[in-house]
């Protein structure tokens, strides 16, 4: 969502980048002899690196002047790409990931809350609190913002559109490799994870609405809530297709999705 | 001109000479199975413990004098592609095919293999694949109407539950695992409070993990493939359930420990096959095993490994490669270690394809499995 707000990028590989992150990691331990604190570090850093500035490099600047529909091909390329080369060069069978954290409960009256559900929870929180932070709070925020919403006004004043574009790439990529590092230990890590993170991921960010974050995100809420909800209390079977008549409905009667602002453009 | 045709036909036989020696020399097993997809877990320990064997009988001289060789095939875990693959073996003239694993692969594909009349060497485990009145279908493990009595004896005798909640994969395996536990329930006055069904390859299981604590079983059995075995165990200790997790083999193999890490201790159930077994031809299976490939196998690994060597035993029995003989012989075929030492234990075949051998309950104790009980063939 950031990336099309800034760059008009639609990326259908962003289940693949979710993936990715914890095998960089997984390799750092298993062929760098890496401890995982120093290993999680440099996943990170390969995250940015590899699905911030070469993602940008090499896939959307080349494909974005030929139009989106080119590009939105590539990025299906791209996760067809990434999920082969981790079965092919790392494995094909799910990998245990290290836990960042004890798997230690919490009883609150009858209930058991587990503290690695907290520890993401908080860690969601305070990743979203900082990005609105620093998008609204920050010069360079703001001069990202700017550029979302008008790259040649914004280029007049002065504004280094390429840079912020990037550094909008490079967020990117640390939030992906943020959300792999969290889920990893509880879903195990495995080439096929990106196929269902990457589709709910964009059922939520077009419910919610696509050009703001907050609609993200209540759209993600949204979608895992209903999802979890049906599949406890309705039937397991069905929970894949009611995200998706969400999706139907939102498209039908809310195109620009629950908070997102209906946008004009020149066709 | 008229040499350069004569020299032709002369390389030409003496390449068909060539190739007809190698042919004589080799006897082709091709091993079709998962490499990817859900049953990749079930299906790289099945091929390594399958090329296990190979090696270790090619370098004794090989089956008869001939060398086994064994292209494999990767069915994704998907059955239309194992159909696929199993045309694709059977076109290349094989002796046996071994594998799959997946019960819903191997019910599309051994239609195929009984058609052009080869044995075929499963490690799915679904009670109705030897039920078809198939020839050359052969177990390597037990079928779940085999496997699951005996997991209900131990939640009424060894659990002592009065009420259980199920969890199972909507596959055929899990569909045929459901229809036998229930009826083993029933026989047995056990309730079951829950039946979740879940998908394969599924990776989130919070919703079906609440069911099951709502439900208030005396115990959760769950019946899933290996990957989904590690994320429930995962998910069941995240919210803190308390009662016995138990399961059949995949829910307490090494490689669900692996994946679960210490989500896995306390689990328990009943296992037909286990590389922990306390038989000391398995334990060096293991050691073998784990040397050569760096991991430690799970029963799959022990399918894969025995059913090249009951090949072996039966071929070396009836003295030539006769595939129609093959599958005669090996039904009602008992293997004994003395005989052939690479069976591991004693097996026997039944008239439908159906193995019996001893096996085990064992429970999940500091990250490993430990064997509790050595339960007799049922033959015994």
């Amino acid at each position: 969502m950031l990336l099309w707000q800034t760059s008009q990028t639609i990326n259908f590989a962003q289940g693949e980048f979710v993936m990715l992150p914890a095998f960089f990691v997984l390799a750092a331990m298993k062929f760098g002899g890496l401890s995982f604190p120093i290993a999680l570090l440099a996943g990170f850093l390969l995250a940015l690196l590899v699905l911030g500035l070469l993602f940008k490099r090499l896939v959307v600047d080349p494909m974005l002047r030929h139009g989106v529909l080119p590009l939105v091909i590539s990025t299906l390329a791209l996760a067809i790409f990434m999920k082969e080369s981790v079965k092919e060069f790392y494995a094909a069978e799910a990998q245990a990931f290290p836990t960042l954290w004890a798997t230690t409960d919490l009883t609150i009256g009858t209930a058991a809350v587990s503290a690695q559900s907290l520890v993401i929870i908080a860690v969601a929180v305070a990743a979203v609190a900082l990005l609105q932070y620093f998008l609204g709070a920050t010069r360079t925020g703001r001069q990202m913002q700017a550029t979302a919403q008008n790259p040649a006004l914004a280029r007049v004043l002065g504004i280094p559109v390429e840079r912020m574009i990037l550094y909008t790439f490079l967020i990117n990529a640390a939030l992906v490799a943020l959300a792999s590092f969290l889920i990893s230990p509880i879903y195990l890590a495995k080439f096929t994870n990106g196929e269902t993170l990457g589709l709910v991921a964009f059922v939520a960010a077009i419910v919610g609405g696509f050009n703001q974050v907050r609609g993200a995100i209540v759209g993600g809420l949204l979608v895992g809530v209903i999802d979890n909800f049906v599949a406890a209390y309705w039937s397991s079977q069905y929970r894949g297709a009611i995200p998706l008549f969400l999706l139907i409905a939102v498209i039908l009667f809310r195109p620009q999705g629950l908070l997102g602002r209906a946008e004009e453009r020149t066709v | 001109m008229k040499s350069k045709w004569i020299g032709s036909v002369a390389s030409g036989m003496l390449a068909l000479c060539a190739a007809s020696v190698q042919a004589q020399q080799t006897v082709n097993m091709p091993i079709v199975i998962e490499l990817s997809g859900a049953g990749a877990v079930s299906g790289t320990n099945f091929r390594d413990g399958a090329l296990l064997a190979i090696d270790e009988v090619n370098a004794k001289g090989g089956i008869l004098g001939r060398r086994i060789v064994s292209p494999v095939t990767d069915t994704q875990s998907n059955p239309g592609i194992s159909r696929a693959q199993v045309q694709k073996a059977i076109d290349s003239d094989p002796y046996v095919i071994l594998g799959p694993v997946f019960s819903g692969s191997v019910k599309v594909n051994m239609v195929l293999a009984q058609q052009a009349e080869i044995p075929q060497f499963t490690g799915a485990e679904a009670a109705d694949i030897t039920q078809m009145g198939n020839d050359y279908i052969f177990r390597t493990s037990f079928g779940q109407q085999v496997s699951m009595p005996k997991m209900a004896n131990f939640i009424r005798d060894g659990i002592r539950a009065r009420s259980v909640a199920f969890l199972w994969v909507n596959n055929d395996f899990g569909k045929g695992g459901r229809d036998a536990f229930f009826k083993e329930m029933a026989a047995r006055g056990i309730k079951v409070v829950a039946d979740v069904s879940t998908e394969s390859g599924q990776v989130d299981f919070a919703a079906d993990v609440v069911k099951l604590k709502a439900s208030n079983a005396d115990a959760v059995f769950i019946y899933t493939n290996e990957e989904e075995c590690a994320r429930v165990l995962r998910e069941a200790r995240k919210q803190g359930v308390k009662v016995p997790l138990i399961g059949e083999t995949t829910l307490i193999g090494q490689k669900v420990i692996d994946l679960a890490g210490e989500a896995a201790n306390g689990a328990k159930g009943h296992v037909a096959l286990t590389a922990d077994a306390p038989i000391p031809a398995v334990l060096a299976f293991r050691d073998k095993f784990q040397k050569r490939f760096n991991y430690l196998p799970d029963h799959n690994g022990i399918k894969g490994y025995t059913a090249v060597y009951a090949v072996k035993y039966a071929t070396e029995k009836i003295g030539k490669f006769d595939r129609k003989l093959l599958a005669k012989t090996m039904h009602g075929l008992t293997i004994k270690p003395e005989q052939e030492p690479g069976i591991l234990m004693e097996a026997t075949w039944d008239a439908k394809g159906d193995i019996d051998r001893i096996s085990f309950l064992a429970e999940v104790v500091g990250g490993k499995q430990k064997v509790v009980q050595i339960l007799p063939k049922l033959g015994k």
